[in-house]
């Protein structure tokens, strides 16, 4: 199959939208493509991208990091600790340094002492969780913080961060709000495209924005620059890299700093604009989930980011209102997998084919058998979607060649 | 053997002291603290508490331990096992057999569930290559909602009046097992409270778990697959079989985890059946380093610990330090055990180093024939 380049992804993205379209004209579903809900779904894959980015950074260097969601706590704790008292953007930093302190102790396992991986990321997992719930009947529930109304299980309100929009097209800054007053019309593609570009540019939160030039930023430094030459090939060829001078362990150090990092600032991000506190089970295994987005995006940032966007989406559609909206979605997943059936048929593969059109037609069934997905079952349509996109796609991923390995200074392969 | 003993018990010491610096950091009197919990957990009552904890905590570690013996890492016992204890309870509930069938239909069904739900992973781990770690995770959160959905009014369980919890009808009578307390003092052992009557399940499950292990085709098989994956293929292990069914008897294994409290104290899965237990098992199979008596050992510490966690509130500790606690002992014993393992390690090749020093060497002997 030939590579897909960027106008082949303008494409889909189109076609997917005018699908879109059409199934929110035929079920009414005004949230399926709403400011609202494209907003919602930014605010909630923030979140999931950073950790997935953190985990990024730590797999490109060969180390594999399922502590992302004990960090990304650590991250909340440390991001409202500071955030009460010194503002929101001490809150981010606190919350960066409190999840690079996690990435810290994962390194010192992993990489000095050589843990398995998985097990070293569990016990940070535990670990984080239980320091966080300890501190926080330490420190939330005693003096000053208790009166602004912290208690054991939350912390005391974090200012948010300031929210921008866009002026004239959004409604930034008391100027009109073009693309809002073309959405209410609910006409067809052309309010979907308003509701979609409104929910991008209003009500911006600025560390959304910061959030959203990291897949730049870490694309450019880790494909780009020396060091990021240096932290790759940690993760493909340790021995190689050895070999050529490269300083393994310092790389590796590095990285899983800079993951821990980001698990952390995904966690301020929870704490600074998502809620305004901190709260006992607030990650809500975002941090998994965003280690399925990286191996969803196959390792790579702009991946990632789109795969972040799919379950942010899909967690959307669960906060608001989610039966409806879902409904209409059982009818737009039942209308790509007749695509699916279609194609896998003309490649004669009949057997993906059938399992496709049967999947098709079971959907269709419900779509017209019911008015709303209960919403229990909303509750875990991202991990749901998750599961099978990594059941269809974990063929065509290639991680890094190195990547959970063993790896020992001075030794031979 | 002294290091295979001595390795985890300078590991709780580490942690040990590093609780105890904790504890003087947030002010308390570490050792009257040590000291509390100890008197506390050594009543009575609380032994067979701590016993009746330790005995989920066995079976959850037990089923992630088969894993582990093949490098497989089931994060999805916690799904397992609470979805098949709600299943495996709205069945118990519906029907009432005569004594001896309705509990075995119950708990057959409870680990035919957990089973399946595991044989997810296996399946989509040989087939399409996802590791079983992402697939368990989501699949945790896939059984969450799942058993939110069913445990509905409209579906498996019903309210209970005069208070706001949802359960599945209670186990009849004939479907229950009775507590463990008359039969320990027809020997003359009397414990207040209630011994759950399935504990010598657990006992069970552990001793078939270390004969199955160490004395069958079938655990060398598993040992082999998880140790050197290409070396069993060329003897004629099918890999992707040995994954499947070990991702199958780990998942059944978890459906056994509910059983006790099911059948044994709560007769009913409702909002407080006890959730999280994977976790636990999780950390318990690597502290017990996945052998039978070693766990066994690790589950009573982490039972003892959870019981008198009260005790600290009495100190103005937070309980939470609990948790604290099992996450430092975790991180210390991998850390020891690594270390360990790399003495031993270079103890040998010192050994293999003094053999060829006194006139052992083979170069030389061979190039001389």
């Amino acid at each position: 199959m030939k590579r897909l380049r960027l106008p082949h992804y303008l494409i889909i993205g189109a076609g997917l939208l005018v699908l879109l379209s059409l199934v929110r004209r035929v079920d009414g579903a005004n949230d399926v493509t709403s400011s609202g809900t494209v907003e919602a779904m930014l605010r909630l894959a923030v979140p999931i991208f950073l950790a997935g980015l953190g985990g990024l950074w730590a797999e490109r260097a060969g180390v594999i990091n399922i502590g992302l969601e004990g960090m990304m706590i650590l991250g909340t704790w440390t991001g409202a600790w500071a955030g009460y008292q010194w503002g929101p953007w001490a809150g981010v930093l606190a919350g960066i340094a409190g999840g690079a302190l996690g990435g810290l102790l994962h390194a010192v396992a992993t990489v000095s002492f050589g843990v398995d991986h998985i097990v070293s990321g569990v016990a940070i997992n535990i670990l984080g969780l239980g320091l966080t719930q300890f501190l926080a009947g330490l420190v939330f529930n005693v003096g000053h913080a208790k009166e602004l109304g912290g208690g054991p299980r939350q912390s005391p309100p974090v200012d948010p961060i300031t929210k921008i929009s866009l002026p004239v097209l959004s409604g930034g800054g008391g100027t009109p709000d073009w693309l809002g007053s073309l959405e209410k019309h609910h006409w067809f593609l052309v309010s979907d495209v308003a509701g979609v570009l409104r929910g991008l540019t209003h009500q911006m939160s600025l560390l959304t924005l910061v959030a959203l030039l990291l897949v730049p930023v870490s694309y450019f430094v880790l494909w780009r620059t020396p060091f990021g030459l240096r932290v790759r090939s940690c993760g493909e060829d340790p021995y190689a890299a050895e070999s050529l001078g490269v300083r393994v362990y310092r790389m590796k150090y590095a990285a899983v700093l800079i993951s821990g990092g980001l698990a952390g600032l995904a966690g301020a991000f929870l704490v600074t604009v998502a809620a305004p506190i901190y709260q006992d089970g607030q990650t809500a295994g975002r941090g998994f989930i965003g280690l399925a987005a990286m191996i969803f995006g196959n390792w790579r940032p702009g991946g990632l980011a789109a795969g972040s966007l799919l379950f942010g989406y899909t967690d959307a559609m669960n906060v608001r209102d989610g039966g409806q909206a879902v409904h209409a979605l059982l009818l737009f997943v039942a209308v790509l997998l007749v695509a699916v059936a279609a194609w896998q048929a003309w490649r004669r593969s009949f057997l993906a084919a059938g399992l496709a059109a049967v999947a098709a037609a079971g959907l269709l069934v419900w779509f017209l058998d019911s008015d709303v997905v209960p919403g229990e079952l909303v509750s875990f349509s991202p991990h749901l979607t998750t599961l099978l996109v990594l059941a269809l796609a974990s063929q065509r991923l290639r991680m890094p060649a190195a990547d959970g390995l063993r790896y020992r200074r001075g030794e031979a392969r | 053997m002294a290091l295979r003993i001595g390795a985890p018990v300078l590991a709780l010491l580490i942690s040990l002291g590093i609780t105890m610096v904790l504890l003087r950091v947030t002010g308390a009197d570490p050792v009257s603290s040590v000291q509390a919990m100890i008197d506390y957990g050594t009543t009575p009552n609380s032994i067979v508490d701590i016993l009746n904890r330790a005995t989920r905590y066995y079976l959850s570690a037990v089923a992630v331990a088969i894993g582990f013996r093949m490098a497989l890492l089931n994060i999805g016992v916690d799904g397992q096992y609470r979805l098949a204890a709600l299943l495996a309870a709205a069945l118990a509930g519906a029907l009432s057999l005569p004594a001896p069938f309705g509990q075995i239909l119950t708990i057959v069904a409870a680990m035919v569930v957990g089973g399946l739900w595991a044989a997810i992973a296996g399946v989509l781990k040989v087939t399409r290559g996802v590791s079983e770690v992402l697939s368990t995770i989501m699949l945790n959160s896939i059984a969450t909602g799942l058993i939110a959905y069913l445990l509905n009014p409209k579906r498996l369980a019903e309210m209970r009046p005069g208070s706001n919890n949802i359960a599945t009808p209670q186990v009849p009578s004939s479907g229950r097992v009775g507590a463990l307390n008359g039969a320990l003092s027809a020997i003359g052992i009397d414990l207040p409270g209630r011994l759950y009557g399935l504990l010598p399940v657990a006992i069970v499950v552990g001793v078939v778990f270390w004969v199955v292990v160490n004395y069958t085709r079938f655990g060398f098989d598993l040992k082999v697959s998880g140790l050197a994956p290409g070396a069993a293929e060329a003897s004629g292990v099918s890999a992707k079989k040995m994954i499947v069914v070990t991702m199958v008897t780990s998942g059944a294994i978890a459906g056994l985890i509910g059983m006790p409290e099911l059948l044994g104290a709560s007769y009913e899965y409702s909002l407080n059946f006890p959730a999280g237990l994977g976790f636990t098992g999780i950390t318990v199979a690597l502290l017990g380093r996945n052998h039978p008596l070693g766990i066994a050992f690790a589950a009573v510490l982490f039972a003892f610990l959870d019981q008198t966690s009260d005790v600290l509130q009495e100190v103005e500790v937070p309980k939470e330090i609990v948790g604290v606690m099992q996450g430092v002992v975790v991180l210390t014993v991998v850390i020891v055990y690594e270390l360990v393992r790399r003495f031993e390690i270079r103890r040998e090749q010192r050994a293999v180093a003094g053999e060829l020093a006194t006139g052992h060497d083979l170069a030389r002997a061979g190039k001389g024939r």
